[in-house]
């Protein structure tokens, strides 16, 4: 059958299961946009290609399959980049098409050419550049392949213009995909599950540290399974909220530099330290040599590149964390002990548990207003966070119960993410509740996704905690630059009632704690468009506690 | 820090070398040497790495290397019974008086003289990394115009081939 590249492309699309994709048009892709037009793929039209690419990443969260999103040459390419780079830290799979321009024009510095597998080359999984339409099947096909197996990872496919007009005899690939220079990982070593179970056995004061791997390989199950055999407190990172119910009398919550006092207190006691699809990121070892010092340490992740990497283990695992827990499940005994340890750390929850002061100034606290979602949702929205205070905060306070509901950019940090990424949550998962927790500078930094969110009717909470600061650069200049507030003052700023009023969206200001309640109430009431609230809060409150930058876990400021 | 030598295959194709050096810089690996050449297959490059570090670094590189779709296979052949060789053109200043004496560490070397200028030779030699620095040195005062080593390509002995 005679087909050109672009009608190709959305063919293999349909191979793959792919029903919806985030994007933006322009020159260099008008061949795909053409053919877009009589397709049943669902494009969700963004208004900025950062835009796109966060709510592909979202989508892909929420549902667990590759997200895929579209841009064209040039500067279309190039404000992908932070959504690719976000995705890439995260480990969210992720396949990104570019347009480029014609390859005669390769290499010309042509109107908008950009090279882009260039420039995200330290950013992906993989990338390719397609030179002929005749590998635009098998390019496609590997892409996906590449981004979803193993370590999940965004792949980009960039699509000079002629190679999506050229017209070529079209053959479905056939069979599975084959690189030999990659192979999907399979199985593990068992005399190594044998030694992890030893240890689990033997151990006195067991803590497990779960992170986005428990959720990537879908394992909460699992997870659980071996908390509640061996009685094992659970902690889980940034990433890994939700992969063990935070309400759950074994869960300790977050660790790491903003984690709750006890689950710190534990690690640094624990005798034997599951770690599980994590990898010993900075924010959560603080100083490295302290990290720990008294556990063995069990390792397990898909990446053979993550053992070792920051912390020495006693016990590497290198496989799918489903398998491999399944495995040790399966070699181990439930327990009723370990009341000692228990009985500890019951203390330590009972000494330190979060909590936050009364406002000096009257106004609202932010953490009240986590806590008010938290109470309308019963854990059961998607919450997805901005960077800064407001994401530790709802780190810190919304207790999720389920894996694929909390999204965060937790590696690359990326303010701007949490509402285009709330849109392709909305749009994977239409009957749950999506609230954005923001603050007033990172939603200003894709406020535009506005008209988006408008135009396919997706009722989106956005709760801005508006305390008027870039508030956790200032909370860091409080404390470790003399409170000298160096251009994190944003007092200036648009009426983001208006703002949301003018979008089409509803706009709603709260500047009472009384009005907290009954304001989200309504707010999630509405079904139709997004609801952007403006909070007024505490506007010099800090998240605590908190552990220095480079410090130990047991030393904490604040939360005591 | 021990040096380590590391033999690895990767698809022959665009930006593949691109993809390596890539990766070296921004984990902060230091590259002594890297060449890069084509095999006995076509569709295979070789590239021969020699790269500073400790085991632990050695550990990261390759694992890095693995994650890279392109390339198929690494052997450290630091620590396997290995031909390494490299080659070097060195100009070097040689008027009549030096010039015999020249002749006779080129000889030593088993070098060869491979272009006479009025007031220059230039010496070819190959062989392990230690003697392309002896050469050098014994060159280096006689006056050394330019040079270029060409970096270290090594094979390991006995059977075994590129693909596994």
């Amino acid at each position: 059958m005679l087909l050109n590249g672009a009608q190709i492309l959305l063919r293999c699309l349909k191979e793959e299961g792919v029903d919806t994709i985030f994007g933006y048009p322009g020159g260099a892709v008008l061949p795909i946009y053409d053919a877009l037009y009589d397709s049943d793929i669902r494009h969700i039209l963004t208004r900025h290609e950062q835009g796109a690419a966060h709510a592909a990443d979202g989508y892909a969260r929420v549902s667990g399959k590759v997200g895929v999103c579209i841009a064209t040459s040039g500067p279309g390419a190039t404000n992908l980049v932070t959504g690719i780079a976000t995705a890439y830290m995260d480990s969210i799979p992720m396949v990104c098409f570019t347009g480029q321009v014609a390859t005669p024009l390769l290499g010309r510095d042509a109107f908008q050419e950009a090279d882009i597998t260039g420039i995200t080359l330290p950013i992906t999984k993989h990338n390719y550049l397609v030179e002929r339409t005749e590998d635009v099947a098998r390019v496609v096909k590997e892409a996906f392949y590449i981004a979803r197996t193993n370590r999940p990872g965004p792949v980009v496919v960039d699509l000079p213009k002629d190679v999506m007009e050229g017209t070529i005899d079209f053959k479905p690939v056939e069979g599975e995909v084959n690189i030999r220079s990659y192979r999907v990982l399979k199985g593990f070593n068992s005399g190594q599950v044998i030694a992890a179970v030893d240890l689990i056995k033997n151990a006195q004061q067991p803590v497990i540290y779960a992170g986005g791997g428990v959720i990537a390989s879908n394992a909460s199950q699992e997870l659980r399974e071996l908390a509640e055999k061996r009685k094992i407190p659970v902690t889980t990172t940034l990433m890994g909220m939700g992969s063990f119910p935070a309400n759950h009398y074994l869960s300790l919550g977050m660790l790491g530099m903003h984690g709750t006092r006890y689950a710190n207190y534990a690690v640094g006691e624990c005798d034997v330290l599951v770690a599980v699809g994590v990898r010993f990121d900075d924010r959560v070892t603080g100083k490295i040599e302290t990290f720990a010092s008294h556990a063995r340490i069990i390792h397990i992740d898909i990446d053979a590149a993550e053992i070792g990497k920051n912390v020495d283990v006693d016990v590497p695992i290198v496989g799918r964390v489903k398998e491999v827990l399944q495995a040790i499940n399966q070699r181990l005994e439930p327990v009723d002990g370990m009341s000692e340890w228990h009985r500890t750390i019951e203390r330590w929850k009972r000494e330190y548990p979060l909590r936050y002061g009364p406002s000096c100034e009257g106004r609202i606290m932010p953490q009240h207003v986590v806590e008010k979602i938290y109470d309308l949702t019963q854990g059961e929205a998607i919450i997805t966070t901005e960077v800064g205070q407001n994401q530790m905060w709802a780190a810190q306070y919304y207790k999720f119960k389920h894996p694929r509901r909390f999204l965060s950019s937790g590696g690359l940090g990326t303010m701007g993410y949490g509402f285009p990424a709330a849109i392709g949550a909305k749009i994977a998962c239409p009957d749950l509740p999506v609230i954005d927790i923001a603050g007033d500078g990172s939603i200003q930094m894709n406020i535009q996704e506005l008209a988006t969110a408008v135009s396919y009717k997706l009722p989106i909470v956005v709760c801005i905690l508006n305390n008027q600061f870039l508030g956790m650069v200032r909370q860091w200049q409080g404390l470790f630059y003399g409170g000298r507030y160096s251009y994190t003052d944003i007092s200036y700023q648009p009426d983001f009632v208006k703002l949301a009023e003018a979008y089409g969206a509803v706009g709603m200001r709260v500047k009472e704690d009384k009005e907290v309640d009954a304001a989200l109430v309504e707010a999630l009431k509405v079904d139709d468009r997004p609801v952007l609230i403006d909070f007024w809060v505490e506007k010099e409150a800090d998240v605590y506690p908190m552990v220095p930058p480079g410090g130990s876990l047991a030393n904490m400021l604040g939360g005591e | 820090m021990k040096k380590r030598t590391l033999s690895v295959v990767v698809e022959n194709k665009p930006g593949v070398l691109t993809r390596v050096t890539t990766l070296f810089r921004r984990r902060g690996y230091n590259i002594d040497s890297l060449t890069v050449g084509a095999t006995e297959n076509p569709s295979i490059s070789r590239m021969t790495i020699v790269v500073q570090g400790d085991a632990r670094v050695i550990e990261q590189v390759t694992k890095q290397l693995y994650k890279l779709i392109d390339v198929i296979k690494i052997v450290d052949i630091t620590k396997e019974r290995a031909v390494e060789r490299e080659l070097v053109l060195i100009k070097v200043k040689a008027d009549n008086n030096v010039r015999s004496e020249i002749v006779q560490i080129v000889d030593i070397f088993r070098a060869r003289i491979v272009d006479i200028g009025r007031n220059s030779l230039i010496v070819e030699a190959t062989g392990d990394s230690n003697k392309i620095d002896a050469i050098e040195d014994s060159l280096r005062p006689f006056g050394i115009l330019e040079l270029v080593r060409t970096g270290l390509v090594a094979m390991v002995r006995g059977g075994g081939s590129n693909e596994k």
